[in-house]
């Protein structure tokens, strides 16, 4: 990788030009400088982030509907959102852990992430079953549909994370990684995390405000 | 001769190589060892090499094959739709299956055929061979995205089985309709259609990851963004749009699955059904047209895209000159798809929105043409005193010009909100987007089948049979669709499944509607060459050269063909040029490799090209 050009710079080389000749054949083939997970991980969230912006661009266009009735909040919500806090600061300890070295504190780290995102997906069920319940169905408001299809598909999203999460920790238990390798993947898994805090809290604050 | 020709260049890159320090340093010798290899996996089982290959040279093939085979039976189904139009009176269809074939043709052609074909057929193929890359970046994932184009074409085929049959919304699924009674397949048939829609896009997106990170992180030395060929960049920008707009396609297949299983009313209006009020209250119908239409125009750029892009490398190639305006034609596939956001509204002119939308969108669509125009009038520049070989490719990119011409003209007349109104529901529309984003892609298919052939089986296909069906499919698909434009113009509706003489219907559009049907199963029928030419060449084919159309990119330059798991033998490639440097000044033979180093080409003046 030479120097960091623009995309503008990129898109205006002129390649049969002798001096851009000469410059082209020292590339290295890469167009960013980070691993591939890295900008995979970008790739998706670019993907996932166009998909809840959609959501809330039909939610809010929705909610103008007269038929429109808000849920309740149960305070258990606010606590799943401070589980999802927690986790995404201790992932944020984690990688400075890892970048130190400090690897059996790291591993402990993992292993609390892990109990925070199945805590927090057992805590956003017990909501639903709360509102279940006291007769908040999908069907009863679209309030209450979009509720639930926004927390399925965050869930899912966490869903997807604790695979990732599981597949990086148990390669890190099983010590088959280099150190760039493990700095690698617990970065990309906690910048994942702190996406998602992000987003549930971008949710949350819709729904708490309509 | 021309394997000669790359004995030569081998033996000479390898000196090269050793005498590095002769005249300018690093021009020739990068050393191999500044990035680590690629990590390539190996296949132990028969399973593992034919089935769940992790090699996207066979993941192209399978996605091409799995989505030709789907667009056959779109093919037969177009067969007996028209069929259904030309003789009313035999009472071929019913018209709940002639809307069940409508939708099932359309959606097929869109999506699981062209899509699939372009971005994951030739995109798997030609992305890590063009690049000069061994694979795709996660193998693996490659792998599972194909799997679940598999599933997601079962699932749509298996609503033909289900009570009901499948959807006849028409491709657009339109809620409410969709999922009302009355309208067929309302119950099983468009859930499965939801449900196969919503795997092939989380199938394509694990694709789509792959394509996006090949092309920007596992490049060959020394290619940079501006030496890849078009058809990478056509490739890649579609990949992008695509992962852009399928989220649309998702939250509206999501939302209506639930309206239709649980009895939400995200879409669903309060509404009068048999004489039952149904339970939905509220929903907004305009809303899932907005979130189609916002997957549903980027769509057509995600097929033409890279079609654009192969047409301007077999263009290049089959004439021997440089492409005109490279920087200009790869501005104009950026600018495209930029823009392929902000028009999708000029599908919903007739759905009642504020006239001030409409003009907006009508002015955007226009806006678009320029690029559009732009890469036409380089494409008739890069033909103009080229030494034109009329070959199989190069006489279907012929093809595609003109057909590209026509559809896009039909389409500056439907942009404009005035003009569309009244043409929006007549077969003028359906001649304008069968040419624009049928015939024309097409075309590109079967242009680039005919050229990338020899790099899949190592044999050319027949050359009598390949111009046999194309002036058969090209004159053909003119007789089919000139006059639909025709019976547009003198208003006959589409959507109908019978139209008799009445007074509203020029008597002049039956006849034609018996003509179209005529060459309707005629063009069909010359698929069947096509598809003989495909398999059968594997066996009887002329052996090819090692580069038979003395192509410069990358894919043809692999020490072995058809290239070998790993694309590369030893050491990948590195590259000196872009690929266009065709009929240079002073060089030894018309064309000059990507990959061979400038001390081998001493006379030619390359920067004059």
């Amino acid at each position: 990788m030479s120097k960091k050009k623009s995309i503008f710079q990129l898109l205006t080389e002129k390649p049969w030009e002798s001096d851009q000749i000469e410059a082209d054949n020292e590339h290295q083939g890469k167009t960013l400088s980070m691993t591939k997970h890295k900008l995979g991980l970008r790739t998706i969230m670019a993907a996932s982030t166009v998909l809840f912006s959609l959501f809330i661009v039909a939610y809010s266009d929705r909610m103008l509907v007269s038929d429109w009735r808000s849920m309740p909040e149960p305070w258990l919500l606010w606590f799943n959102t401070v589980i999802l806090f927690v986790s995404s600061l201790v992932f944020h300890q984690t990688t400075k852990y890892a970048n130190k070295e400090i690897y059996e504190k790291t591993k402990n780290c993992l292993y609390f992430i892990g109990f925070l995102a199945y805590s927090f997906l057992i805590g956003q069920l017990i909501v639903w079953y709360q509102l279940l319940n006291t007769g908040y169905y999908a069907t009863s408001n679209v309030a209450n549909a979009f509720f639930y299809l926004f927390t399925t598909i965050h869930g899912l999203h966490i869903i997807g994370g604790i695979y990732f999460w599981g597949k990086t920790t148990s390669k890190f238990i099983n010590k088959t990684l280099k150190k760039d390798e493990i700095i690698n993947l617990i970065d990309i898994c906690a910048v994942y995390w702190h996406f998602l805090l992000v987003v549930w809290l971008v949710l949350f604050g819709l729904m708490l405000s309509s | 001769m021309s394997d000669d020709y790359e004995h030569k260049l081998e033996a000479k890159s390898d000196y090269v190589a050793d005498a590095s320090s002769a005249s300018s340093p690093d021009v020739d010798s990068v050393p191999a060892a500044e990035l680590p290899d690629q990590e390539l996996y190996h296949s132990h089982s028969w399973w593992t090499t034919y089935v769940f290959s992790q090699d996207a040279k066979y993941i192209g093939i399978q996605y091409a094959l799995t989505a030709i085979g789907t667009g056959l039976l779109g093919l037969v189904l177009s067969w007996l739709m028209r069929i259904q139009l030309a003789f009313p009176g035999l009472g071929w269809l019913d018209p709940a299956s002639y809307y069940q074939f409508v939708t099932m043709h359309g959606m097929i052609m869109v999506v699981y055929l062209l899509t699939a074909l372009f971005l994951g057929g030739f995109g798997n193929l030609l992305i890590p061979l063009m690049c000069g890359a061994r694979d795709m970046a996660f193998p693996y994932v490659n792998m599972l995205s194909y799997w679940a184009f598999v599933v997601a074409v079962l699932v749509l085929l298996a609503s033909f089985f289900v009570p009901g049959g499948p959807t006849g919304a028409g491709w657009t699924l339109y809620p409410p309709q969709a999922i009302t009674a009355g309208t067929p397949g309302s119950d099983m048939g468009i859930i499965l259609m939801l449900v196969s829609l919503i795997l092939f896009v989380a199938g394509f997106t694990m694709g789509g990851l792959n394509y996006i990170i090949t092309v920007l992180q596992l490049r060959a030395r020394g290619m940079t963004l501006m030496r890849l060929p078009l058809t990478i960049w056509g490739i890649f920008t579609a990949t992008v749009l695509a992962m852009f707009a399928f989220p649309a396609l998702l939250v509206g297949c999501l939302m209506m699955t639930l309206d239709s299983l649980l009895g939400t009313s995200f879409f669903m209006p309060a509404m009068v059904s048999l004489g039952e009020k149904l339970t939905h209250e509220g929903g907004s119908p305009i809303l899932f047209q907005h979130l189609f239409w916002f997957f549903g125009h980027p769509e057509v750029y995600i097929v033409a895209l890279p079609a654009f892009g192969i047409v301007s490398d077999l263009l290049s190639v089959h004439s021997r000159k440089t492409i005109f305006g490279y920087r200009m034609m790869v501005w104009a596939i950026v600018g495209i798809g930029a823009l392929s956001f902000f028009v999708w509204a000029h599908h919903m002119y007739v759905s009642g929105m504020n006239p001030w939308f409409g003009f907006f969108f009508a002015t955007t669509t226009l806006i678009i043409a320029v690029p559009t125009a732009i890469k036409v009038y380089n494409w008739i520049l890069t033909l103009w005193r080229g030494n034109i070989q009329l070959s199989l490719p190069m006489l279907f990119s012929l093809g595609f010009i003109v057909t590209f011409l026509n559809g896009g003209l039909t389409g500056l007349f439907l942009g404009n909100v005035t003009v569309d109104v009244p043409l929006s529901d007549t077969y003028f529309v359906v001649a304008h987007f069968h040419m624009v984003m049928g015939i024309a892609p097409i075309l590109v298919v079967f242009g680039a089948i005919y050229h990338w052939y020899p790099l899949v089986t190592g044999r050319m296909m027949n050359e009598t049979i390949g111009k046999v069906h194309f002036w058969i499919t090209f004159i053909g698909s003119y007789a089919i669709y000139f006059p639909m434009h025709y019976q547009g113009f003198v208003g006959v509706p589409r959507r109908y499944f019978e139209i008799y003489d009445s007074p509203y219907i020029d008597t002049s559009t039956l006849l034609l509607n018996k003509f179209i049907t005529i060459a309707v199963l005629i063009v069909g029928a010359a698929q069947l060459l096509f598809l003989y030419n495909l398999f059968a060449s594997a066996r009887l084919g002329k052996k090819s050269e090692k580069n038979p159309w003395k192509a410069n990119s990358l894919e043809w330059q692999t020490p072995q063909m058809p290239p070998e798991h790993g694309n590369w033998g030893k050491e990948t490639p590195k590259v000196y040029r872009w690929p266009y440097d065709f009929s240079v000044p002073g060089a030894k033979e018309d064309y000059i490799p990507q990959n061979q180093p400038p001390s081998e080409i001493v006379g030619a003046k390359v920067e004059k090209t």
